[in-house]
């Protein structure tokens, strides 16, 4: 077509003045730069995005692995052949590209991990993820598979200059069984988009978790996200049937089976579930969707302990049995934080130093809130709980898991946070908190005014997975905080025989600590896999083990 | 200044979040399994009628809020949950399901309860979500004699009888003065209802609820209109997505926009 030839470099030209600048630089594009090459629109932005610092910064012990290869024209050559289209590709080795281009490949959405990449990929079908998989393996180039890019522990970033393979362009929904409730899909398709499907055909999908609006169910499946129905439709181990993945050779894994039952051989397909990309690219997922309730209650609780809070779940499991489907607990400190970043009204008039959220789904909505009335009914004579709320229509059930889903966002308010994602034996759960609060206090680390680099210890979590989020909310990161922080908290985990890792994987932030939470032997083992699928080291490097 | 006695009336209508689908004969919309709960302008004159009472922003004080319903036996639910929020006791009207009433009905058996519970204040919705009549309350008012206040965003008292209502009309706000009894229909900007609250809930369910017929009140379901055919609005033509300024290009040129 002529006249696109003639656009697309007035198009370039306006982006130029924004140009990447060298990759050590520290902060972000000045806004004198970004003015010039802005539209209209991008003007309005006012708050100007902080950056993270690089990676590289925070580990310097982290060293480029020489063995890798530099990108060249070539290789760049070769992907755009492959790709056919400019829009599949962001390319940074040849062409300049703005700051504001490559950032959302780059950097994680809670700015604490920041890469060097200057090559992402997008390609469209599994045939192409093999042959770009293959040539990287050929010419040592190292990759990071890539999805929503809403992680939290640095495992979807780059560290040096690994291409990112970005699965947003497989994005279709390939089949769905109707009576059995098989779905299978890309794995760029966004898990709301997926859950939206379902929804019209009367199914779920068993997971659920805030960053529903832009992960994709790849990278669930490659990190194992547990999220909010963990409780009731179990792990991805159980609901995932079958997986289509890519090897670093090029091998097209196709094992996209439907079947619930299959016991023929090793269940190779469970490596890649929680494998962080380390041994494979995912490329499509097979996955049983429960029927979706129709009745759906919620209620919002609270009491004045931990330990009340563990006899209300014990009554939970009692009373609500089967139509149990989610257990959520939150310390008065993630509450307060919430309350204080959105301005919003208490749902309790009273102030509690714990709370809950409790929610069941089932058929039958008489049934359904005949159950809840009784359990908090008993709840409230027996004094387990002090107050509460019950959500009277879908919009109070919204708000109330708002209440809980806002707490990871409102705690960044700030500009950053330290996420503990750990299982601890529920006896002992929040005394982890208490004990890192006290530690922070003591250190003298944690106040009001900007000069203390914490603003607040928080607990929150899966109360009904034994799964806790000790989140330090702070307002800049900083090494003495870290120092206060770990290895504490890995050894105290250990200590208790909990693990380290509940449901957010390892990526770069707990590659270290794995020792806490596994034997040499299994480490070992785990290495051995590695070693096999992915013999030059290739894929997702610098993470995981 | 005598003392209040408020009547609200509810309504139990499909829950404003959920969409609601045509039925398949296309005489109304599917109401089986679809889940309900209070229009959401009547939990804003609940709360209002609460909030009256708990600010004691009423010289006279008030003296019973009263609920009441029209509708199936589920009616119940919501006339518990206005109980929960602060409703001092609820009456039920039973109404076959599917037989649903005119406004003029709901007014004229409004009309009857507020004799039967020696009302003084009607607050109620500006309208209902389902049928988005917005007619019950000013024909509630002429049927009565009383004054009305439409669209209240704001319900203040002075002495002697005097209510000020201030409602929200278009590039401002107006403020009109009625005495007692009046009828006050209620909008959005009004105020935030409350959570119904476990210990208030427990209390709801020992509050005293009457159930009525509707010729208890004197009145028959007469319908003066018919429903012909509901149908859905005709889908909006999705747009399109292209790939690159290439695929825009060629977009625009076989639309003939370039």
């Amino acid at each position: 077509m002529s006249c696109s030839s003639r656009l697309t470099p007035v198009l370039r030209r306006t982006i130029a003045p924004c140009l990447l600048r060298s990759a050590n630089a520290s902060n972000c594009v000045p806004c004198a730069a970004r003015r010039i090459s802005s539209t209209a629109t991008r003007r309005l932005r006012t708050s100007p995005r902080r950056c993270a610092k690089f990676t590289t910064d925070t580990y310097p012990e982290i060293k480029r692995d020489p063995r890798f290869a530099q990108i060249t024209k070539e290789h760049v050559a070769f992907f755009r052949e492959l790709l056919g289209k400019d829009s599949a590709l962001v390319d940074g080795v040849t062409a300049d590209v703005s700051l504001e281009d490559m950032e959302p490949y780059n950097g994680d959405w809670m700015r604490k991990y920041r890469g060097h990449c200057k090559l992402v990929l997008k390609p469209g079908s599994t045939e192409e993820v093999s042959k770009i998989l293959k040539y990287c393996n050929d010419n040592m180039l190292a990759v990071v598979p890539q999805g929503g890019n809403t992680g939290l522990v640095g495992g979807s970033i780059p560290v040096f200059d690994e291409i990112v393979v970005n699965t947003s362009r497989m994005n279709k929904i390939r089949f769905f069984d109707e009576v059995s409730g098989v779905l299978v899909a890309d794995a760029g398709v966004i898990l709301e988009v997926a859950d939206q499907f379902l929804a019209e055909k009367g199914y779920i999908f068993p997971l659920d978790l805030g960053a529903k609006g832009s992960c994709h169910i790849g990278g669930n499946v490659a990190t194992n996200a547990g999220g909010l129905r963990l409780l009731r439709y179990g792990s991805l181990h159980g609901t995932v049937l079958g997986i289509e993945a890519v090897l670093p050779d090029g091998t097209i894994v196709d094992d996209l089976g439907r079947l619930r039952k299959n016991n023929t051989g090793y269940d190779l397909k469970q490596l890649f579930i929680g494998g962080e990309g380390t041994i494979g690219m995912i490329t499509a997922v097979s996955i049983h969707c429960p029927q979706r309730p129709k009745a759906v209650n919620v209620a919002y609780l609270g009491a004045e302990s931990y330990e009340q809070l563990q006899q209300a779940f014990r009554e939970a499991k009692n009373h609500l049995s089967e139509i149990l489907s989610a257990f959520e607990m939150m310390d008065s400190y993630s509450q307060d934080l919430v309350y204080k970043v959105r301005q919003n009204k208490r749902l309790l008039e009273g102030e509690y130093p714990f709370y809950c959220l409790i929610e069941t789904s089932g058929s039958n909505p008489t049934h359904d809130s005949e159950k809840l009335e009784a359990f908090l009914d008993q709840l409230m004579t027996e004094g387990i709980v002090s107050d509460g709320v019950v959500a009277q229509d879908e919009t109070q059930i919204k708000s109330m898991w708002a209440q809980r889903e806002g707490v990871p966002e409102c705690l960044g308010h700030w500009g950053g946070v330290y996420k503990y994602d750990v299982s601890i034996p529920l006896s002992d759960l929040y005394r982890l908190v208490d004990e890192t609060r006290e530690r922070i206090e003591k250190a003298g680390l944690k106040g009001d005014t900007d000069e203390f680099p914490v603003v607040e210890v928080a607990g929150y979590g899966h109360m009904g997975d034994s799964n806790l989020h000790l989140n330090v909310a702070v307002r800049r990161y900083d090494k003495r905080v870290e120092e206060v922080l770990e290895p504490f908290v890995y050894e105290w985990i250990s200590k208790v025989n909990g693990s380290i890792s509940a449901e957010h994987g390892l990526g770069i932030a707990k590659k270290n600590y794995i020792g806490f939470s596994r034997s040499e032997t299994m480490i070992n083992l785990m290495k051995q896999i590695k070693a096999l699928y992915d013999p030059n080291g290739i894929m997702n490097p610098y993470k995981y083990l | 200044m005598s003392a209040l006695r408020i009547l609200v009336p509810v309504k139990r209508v499909i829950d404003y979040a959920v969409k609601p689908r045509v039925n398949k004969a296309q005489t109304g919309v599917e109401t089986a399994g679809v889940k309900h709960s209070m229009n959401p302008f009547d939990e804003l004159s609940v709360e209002e009628s609460v909030r009256i009472r708990e600010k004691k922003s009423a010289p006279g004080g008030v003296e019973d809020i009263c609920v009441i319903s029209a509708g199936p036996p589920k009616a119940a639910d919501v006339l518990r949950t206005a109980m929960a929020m602060g409703a001092d006791r609820a009456v039920h009207v039973d109404v076959k399901e599917g037989e649903d009433l005119e406004p003029l009905t709901v007014a004229k058996l409004l009309r009857a309860a507020v004799e039967r519970e020696k009302s003084n204040l009607v607050i109620l919705g500006k309208q209902s979500i389902d049928d988005d009549a917005a007619q019950t309350g000013q024909m509630l008012a002429g049927l009565l004699g009383w004054p009305q206040a439409t669209q209240a965003s704001q319900v203040r008292f002075e002495d002697g009888n005097r209510v000020l209502v201030t409602k929200e009309v278009d590039g401002g706000v107006e403020t009109v003065a009625a005495k007692l009894p009046m009828v006050i229909t209620t909008d959005l900007r009004l105020n935030e209802p409350r959570y119904a609250s476990l210990p208030n809930i427990m209390k709801a369910k020992k509050k005293p609820l009457v159930k009525l017929s509707l010729s208890d009140l004197g009145v028959a379901n007469e319908r003066r209109l018919k429903v012909v055919k509901v149908t859905e609005p005709t889908p909006r033509q999705g747009g399109g997505k292209v790939e690159d300024v290439d695929g825009l290009i060629s977009k625009l040129k076989e639309l003939g926009a370039l």
